[in-house]
């Protein structure tokens, strides 16, 4: 599983990346490989605002539809059209294609957040839980 | 916990993502349902299907009773034949729908959903006729289904016995394959040719990992994710979506398997009065326009009336649109007639439409278990 340096990340698997007062919000590569084969991208309207753990997009697979909480709260300012075309690109590189940016109202709130190694560790428990199952 | 099927051990190792489905502990995919669809269609897949149950009924009287039980006639077709079949509740409701394998008349195996298998199993017992011998057998056969255009000569290649012979809803009790005993019959889930395979348990890992051999390229294991929407596609009933305790087998278009014209069967009187009321609710296909999905249980609406909901709803890999069915009334079931289905809230526009569906690819007459 691939996890990205330098993101900030939930544990419902979003992550974010902070560039000034704007977050880019995506899906973790393990929240792509839960989810299967992505056919669909509800994407959010630009000037919604938000509050953290508020629904930002809804996302279906072919078996299921999956919400992708905010990380934060803020304002969307910019969105990625091309997933509406394409919403398989959030299977074939979760990172490098964001749902939604967001100015974000206060920084502080991403303080809860996990780095990069921190997550990596979140992930790992969730693995051995599912293989004890 | 939860019930494994004799293939637990073929899922782990072809890595498939195990969730629990009606307390059986079944993959939802392998590699992924959008691949595993795609086989099926083009090449072949093999299902584990063991969770599904089989109940044997035995005696005199057997056909007499299921003529009695279930909607369709049995007494038509010949030892060796393969029926579809409802099983109603005196109001018309649905106990389950079902295939019925008759070896003789005295002597018949009934297999039905895995959900279903005690409720079915009890009302069988219920409302039997005396001096049959009637069995819950589930736990004594694994299942496997193997489905698609290549799935004849895949099995082929393991069995000296020509498969030819077994025509679309036909089945042979003894065929050895690959060194084993199994029943085989020509019928499946997917609209595509194929097979269903009933062997001993403890054989079933062999037979599977030999089908796969034999199969090479041409074949992988499939997960219920993608035989949901394969049945889908091709307008299989489900139970529980368009059959169900409230949903009347006329209501899900399935007449051609309700004989009204039988002496009796449990259902009859109610079915009869709701045909030539010729009112109750139709399910048909529709066509996402709008953007979205739609999925069981989504309401359907007009001028913000509910008029009915979604049965099923998927985005359909074959033909690379979002489709559904509806349950809808009656006077806004015709083609080209504007809904609304409410997704999350919103109203998303689609449109009734007729034949959208995939053409099943089944060989036969009996191709027609559609709703």
């Amino acid at each position: 599983m691939n996890i990205k340096e330098g993101l900030l990340y939930t544990r419902e698997h979003e992550w974010i990346a902070v560039d000034g007062d704007q977050g880019y919000v995506g899906i973790t590569d393990y929240a792509q490989h839960q989810l299967g084969d992505i056919v669909f991208v509800e994407i959010p309207e630009i000037d919604l605002r938000i509050n953290l753990g508020e629904s930002i997009a809804v996302i279906e697979s072919v078996k299921a539809a999956a919400t992708v909480f905010s990380p934060v709260t803020g304002t969307v300012i910019k969105i990625n059209e091309e997933l509406e075309e394409s919403p398989e690109l959030l299977n074939e590189e979760p990172y490098e294609n964001y749902i939604a940016v967001l100015s974000i109202n206060d920084k502080n709130e991403l303080i809860q957040l996990m780095n990069a190694s921190d997550y990596a560790s979140f992930c790992r428990v969730l693995e051995e839980e599912g293989e004890e199952k | 916990m939860l019930n494994k099927t004799p293939l637990y051990q073929m899922h782990k190792k072809y890595r498939g993502k195990m969730v629990n489905f009606s307390n059986w502990e079944l993959p939802i995919q392998y590699e992924g349902i959008l691949k595993e669809h795609h086989m099926v269609r083009k090449k072949a897949g093999i299902f584990d299907v063991s969770h599904m149950g089989e109940i044997e009924i035995k005696g005199d009287k057997a056909q007499d009773y299921l003529q009695y039980l279930l909607s369709n006639d049995i007494s038509i077709i010949s030892s060796n034949q393969v029926q579809y079949n409802l099983m109603c509740y005196p109001d018309g409701g649905v106990v389950d729908d079902l295939i019925v394998y008759k070896y003789s008349p005295n002597r018949f195996l009934l297999v039905v959903n895995a959900v279903n298998i005690e409720k079915d199993f009890a009302w069988i017992m219920d409302n039997a006729f005396a001096g049959l011998d009637i069995q819950n057998v589930s736990t004594r056969y694994a299942q496997l289904a193997v489905q698609g255009p290549e799935a004849q000569k895949i099995l082929q290649s393991l069995t000296s016995f020509n498969l030819d012979t077994i025509k679309f809803f036909w089945f042979n009790p003894r065929v050895e394959i690959s060194g084993v005993n199994c029943l085989i019959s020509r019928t499946g889930y997917t609209g595509e040719d194929g097979f269903e395979i009933y062997l001993h348990p403890r054989k079933a890992p062999h037979l599977w990992e030999e089908i796969i051999k034999a199969g090479g390229k041409d074949i992988c294991p499939v997960g219920l994710g993608a035989r949901d929407t394969l049945r889908f596609e091709a307008k299989l009933p489900l139970y529980g979506q368009e059959i169900d305790r409230d949903i009347s087998p006329l209501e899900a278009g399935l007449v051609n398997f309700i004989r009204l014209d039988k002496e009796d069967f449990i259902g009859k009187e109610a079915l009869v009065k709701q045909h030539k009321q010729n009112n109750h609710r139709v399910l048909v296909e529709f066509v996402m326009n709008g953007r979205g999905i739609p999925r069981p249980h989504y309401q359907v609406k007009k001028d913000n009336i509910e008029i009915g909901h979604v049965t099923s709803g998927c985005y359909s890999p074959t033909l690379d649109k979002n489709i559904g069915l509806t349950l809808i009334n009656r006077q806004y079931s015709q083609p080209g007639e504007e809904i609304d289905i409410i997704i999350r809230g919103k109203r998303v526009k689609a449109f009734i439409q007729q034949d959208v569906f995939y053409k099943k690819r089944t060989k036969g007459i009996q191709s027609q278990i559609t709703v």
